[in-house]
């Protein structure tokens, strides 16, 4: 662990994506206090509609007089449970199917891995709009469309972890020794594989958000008068280019969390690659 | 007679992570026309850091603090990287390595591999007056021919069409061996070839690099660290322990007669020798951090302070080997 | 010497790998190993000795029930133990266990020596985490660790510690047998020869018995009592360490002999006894395996494969020719 943490910290890119997502999840944990108009989540002031970036509102105010910094801050829960929710849902469905698929092999693991592919095809948005079409327009379907859709992923990357390990000498090993298959895989294989899945996670995250905040656009995810992101620039639509600050910010927002996702995703894979970790 | 290569008083040092490393400390050596010189040490000596000082191939962040490597009356450490490419590495150093597999590159057949080689570093490569283009290649593929023929490899006119993993691991230690020949150089270095091979594969390839010395006049330096292959192959000996040169001299003197307490030592835990299975206590020192005095001090059984003094001088044992060692000083 | 072998293997076959595909490519199998026989008996050291490929590896397996075996019989301290499905198999042999020829990948990466080493003690029922750590504290000594190499992990210890580690984790379930895969390939000599001396040393202290599989015949001939050659899945010779040594009979033991590089140097120069590459274990011959490479070929040798016969009391040779020297011999003496 600390060697992982020493090696990240020579890795400048790695280290600009780790400060980003930790600012994100400060923001995300501590929003409504750090905001300066906590209440404008829901509220709305029609006096002082689209104003340009001030001191008071220093990302300026929207079409309802809402002010957009604090709606930026507030956003970063939602964008960031999204992610998390639908990351960790996918992981559920995902890593338990590649550990059945990669250490039973045969007619199983064939099953498994087909329908893998079959999903791994059909692609992330258009499945997402077609639940969201099917059910209502809701956060809830925004995100079980992306979970139904991303599980595959983490699938194909246990099952080839798996399927190396199960052939490595150290389980062998342990076969000679009489361990059970539940102690081998859950203790000895499920660790070993974790890390490529980590990272998958972490560059996950980073594209939910952007697929979360396109939904948003859409229409399809968050609903009004959520401080979502990528509602937030679906509505600025009617009043740019005049109001430039209202679409610009919370897309600022997305831009840099998911770049500090995939940094930190990018850094941790160099460092788990196999290639390098074998010449420490 | 002047030796085809002379290492003197070599010491590498490499920068590490935890600071300057001396891999080699003082290793000299010379390898005589004509003869299979035998470099034996355990893993970690500096075997493999030697071999690359030879070639001009040291990793980054090493260098070289002292010591000189003549090679057929040059000083290699004097020249370029790109003098060194021109004109010593494959045209006059040829190169067998340890793992054929890794050698070979998967997807080139090994003819393609070859060829290209051959193109920048065979003695007509740059003979304005020799055949040129198709004819040189022509002449290239001919010659590539015999030598697969002479190394036994099956089917040599359609083996360099083939790619590496068609070949089985003694074959494909032939091709390198073939590779390392094709621009006729002067000297071969071979770094454990055949460790990864079967006893019998292992023996055909010995026997065959034996009548190849003789028969292409080359010298060859064999780094491997087992004695058996040394007694069966080499003319000469030079053992390295922790980076410096201990015994050098004729194999069949060491072997009957070793001088140097590690030497002895070695070979008393070879099974062939041993009377009891007791190896050697303690561990090579640090590089980090080498010992004033005799490396081998710290386990060597016969020990004095006047060993701990300083780094003992090179003396010449009644075996008629050289030897690093306050007993022959 | 108990009459019952501890271990005995009665006309063991060996198919690996092979499928039949549907959608797939069909691989045939592999014979790796053919109606192979063994005692070992109890407290001695058997070699078994080969090249790469001949199968050794994979009767070790089986016999520690890691592979499956298609036909012939193990029998432990004259129980039957074959038959089984992999996990009952293992159950039912837990007086053997088996030492990987890479002591260091046999270990997992992410877990520190201590837990490691406790965890075979878990499976086979010690619930009591103290008894386990004293326990495992007393094993590493009996190796030559330290006991706190228990907190350290296996990338932090040299090839020769592997060694000592792998040899205290399977001496932790107490086995009876001990089937050591190439224990000192990869090491310097002179940590070889510290390994080779633990591994007698156990055996007085723990009264094992050894199968040694290796190829380095120096150390074969120092340590075993007896040896089996093998090749392309066949033992072809087998006997005490000594006689075979001394008077190899079979084509290839003589070929392997030749071969191996001896301190005692160079020998005299003559027409070399070994020819061709080891062979491919795919391949199906109908008669000897070694007949291609065999310098005293016949042809009756290409119609069946000849069978283990006693040439001296202990001393088993699998060749035609042998026989037929044999006989001549005795004729011979006959006449003369």
């Amino acid at each position: 662990m600390i060697h992982i943490l020493r090696k990240l910290s020579r890795d400048l890119p790695a280290m600009l994506g780790l400060g980003i997502v930790l600012f994100v999840l400060v923001l995300a944990i501590l929003g409504p206090l750090l905001a300066p108009y906590p209440e404008d989540a829901a509220a709305s002031h029609l006096t002082r509609r689209l104003r340009p970036p001030s001191a008071a509102y220093p990302f300026g105010t929207d079409n309802l007089g809402r002010d957009i910094f604090s709606r930026v801050i507030l956003g970063a829960r939602g964008a960031l449970s999204i992610a998390l929710t639908v990351v960790s849902t996918a992981m559920l469905i995902g890593v338990p199917l590649g550990l059945i698929a990669g250490y039973r092999g045969g007619w199983v693991s064939e099953g498994i891995m087909r329908v893998t592919d079959v999903v791994l095809a059909i692609p992330q948005l258009v499945l997402a709009l077609a639940l969201a079409q099917l059910m209502s327009p809701s956060l809830e379907s925004a995100m079980l469309a992306l979970s139904l859709t991303y599980w595959p992923f983490f699938t194909r990357i246990v099952y080839a972890e798996t399927r190396r390990l199960s052939a490595s000498l150290f389980v062998d090993a342990l076969r000679g020794i009489g361990a059970g298959t539940s102690r081998i895989v859950f203790l000895h294989i499920l660790p070993n594989a974790l890390s490529p899945v980590i990272v998958r996670a972490t560059i996950g995250l980073g594209f939910t958000i952007l697929v979360a905040a396109v939904l948003g656009f859409l229409g399809m995810g968050a609903t009004p008068p959520a401080p979502d992101w990528g509602l937030a620039i679906a509505e600025s639509r009617t009043y740019l280019p005049r109001a430039w600050w209202y679409a610009t910010f919370p897309g600022l927002a997305i831009l840099i969390t998911v770049m500090g996702f995939n940094l930190l995703g990018d850094g941790l894979r160099d460092i788990v690659d196999p290639r390098i970790r074998r010449s420490r | 007679m002047m030796p085809v290569l002379s290492v003197r008083g070599l010491k590498v040092s490499i920068r590490t992570d935890e600071g300057m490393a001396e891999i080699l400390d003082d290793v000299g050596l010379e390898l005589e026309r004509g003869r299979i010189l035998g470099v034996v040490g355990e893993s970690g000596c500096g075997k493999s850091t030697l071999i690359r000082a030879i070639m001009g191939i040291l990793p980054r962040g090493a260098t070289i603090d002292r010591g000189e490597v003549w090679f057929e009356g040059e000083n290699l450490l004097a020249f370029s990287e790109a003098e060194l490419n021109d004109q010593v590495r494959s045209s006059r150093i040829g190169f067998i390595p340890q793992d054929p597999l890794l050698a070979l590159n998967p997807v080139f057949k090994v003819g393609t591999q070859m060829l290209e080689v051959m193109r920048w570093h065979a003695p007509d490569a740059k003979d304005p007056t020799g055949p040129r283009g198709g004819a040189r290649r022509k002449a290239h593929v001919a010659r590539l021919v015999g030598l697969l023929r002479r190394m036994q490899v099956p089917d040599p006119e359609t083996a360099l069409e083939r790619y590496p993993h068609q070949f089985s691991g003694g074959q494909r230690q032939r091709l390198l061996i073939a590779a390392a020949l094709a621009c006729a150089p002067g000297l071969v270095i071979a770094d454990e070839p055949t460790t990864a091979l079967d006893v019998t594969t292992q023996h055909q390839i010995l026997l065959l690099l034996r009548e190849l010395v003789a028969e292409f006049g080359i010298s060859l330096m064999f780094v491997t660290h087992d004695f058996g292959v040394v007694a069966e192959l080499c003319d000469d000996l030079c053992v390295i322990y922790a980076g410096q040169t201990v015994e050098k001299g004729p194999v069949q003197a060491i072997l009957e007669a070793p001088s140097h307490p590690y030497t002895r030592a070695l070979l008393a835990c070879h099974p062939d020798r041993a009377t009891t299975f007791l190896g050697i206590p303690g561990s090579v020192p640090s590089p980090l951090a080498r010992p004033p005095g005799c490396l081998f001090a710290p386990r060597c059984t016969d020990a004095r302070t006047l060993c701990l003094a300083g780094r003992p001088p090179q003396g010449l044992a009644p075996s008629g080997a050289e030897v690093r060692c306050v007993q022959f000083a | 010497m108990s009459p019952v072998p501890i271990l005995a293997v009665r006309d063991l076959s060996v198919r690996l790998g092979g499928r039949k595909g549907f959608l797939q490519r069909t691989i045939l199998p592999v014979q790796a190993v053919k109606q192979v026989s063994l005692d070992l008996r109890a407290g001695e050291i058997l070699s078994l000795v080969g090249e790469s490929g001949c199968g050794k590896t994979t009767l070790g397996r089986t016999i520690l029930g890691l592979q499956r075996e298609s036909a012939g019989e193990i029998l432990l301290e004259g129980r039957t133990v074959s038959g089984l499905a992999p996990e009952a198999a293992r159950r039912a042999r837990s007086i053997v266990q088996y030492a990987h020829q890479d002591a260091g990948a046999a270990l997992d990466p992410w877990w520190s020596i201590g837990r490691t080493l406790e965890e075979g003690l878990l499976i086979h029922g010690v619930r009591n985490a103290s008894e386990r750590r004293d326990r495992v504290a007393a094993m590493l000594q009996a190796v030559g660790l330290d006991a706190t190499s228990a907190r350290r992990y296996p990338h932090e210890f040299s090839g020769g510690q592997l060694r000592r580690l792998a040899l205290a984790r399977i001496l932790l379930l107490q086995p009876r047998v001990l089937i050591l895969d190439e224990p000192t390939s990869g090491l310097d000599m002179s940590v070889q020869a510290t390994v080779l001396n633990l591994l007698l040393e156990l055996r007085e202290r723990f009264a094992l018995t050894y199968l040694f599989i290796s190829h380095d015949l120096s150390v074969v001939e120092r340590l075993s009592d007896r040896v089996a050659i093998m090749y392309l899945g066949r033992i072809v010779e087998s006997g005490p360490a000594k006689q075979v040594f001394a008077q190899p009979t079979h084509p290839y033991t003589r070929t392997l002999l030749a071969a191996a590089p001896r301190l005692t140097g160079r020998r005299a120069s003559g027409p070399s006894l070994v020819r061709g590459d080891p062979p491919n274990p795919t391949l199906v011959l109908p008669g000897c395996a070694f007949f291609d490479r065999c310098p005293v070929a016949m042809p009756v040798c290409q119609e069946a494969p000849p069978r283990l016969e006693p040439v001296a009391p202990g001393h088993d040779v699998a060749c035609y020719g042998a026989f037929i020297e044999q006989t001549a011999s005795i004729g011979a003496k006959r006449r003369a």
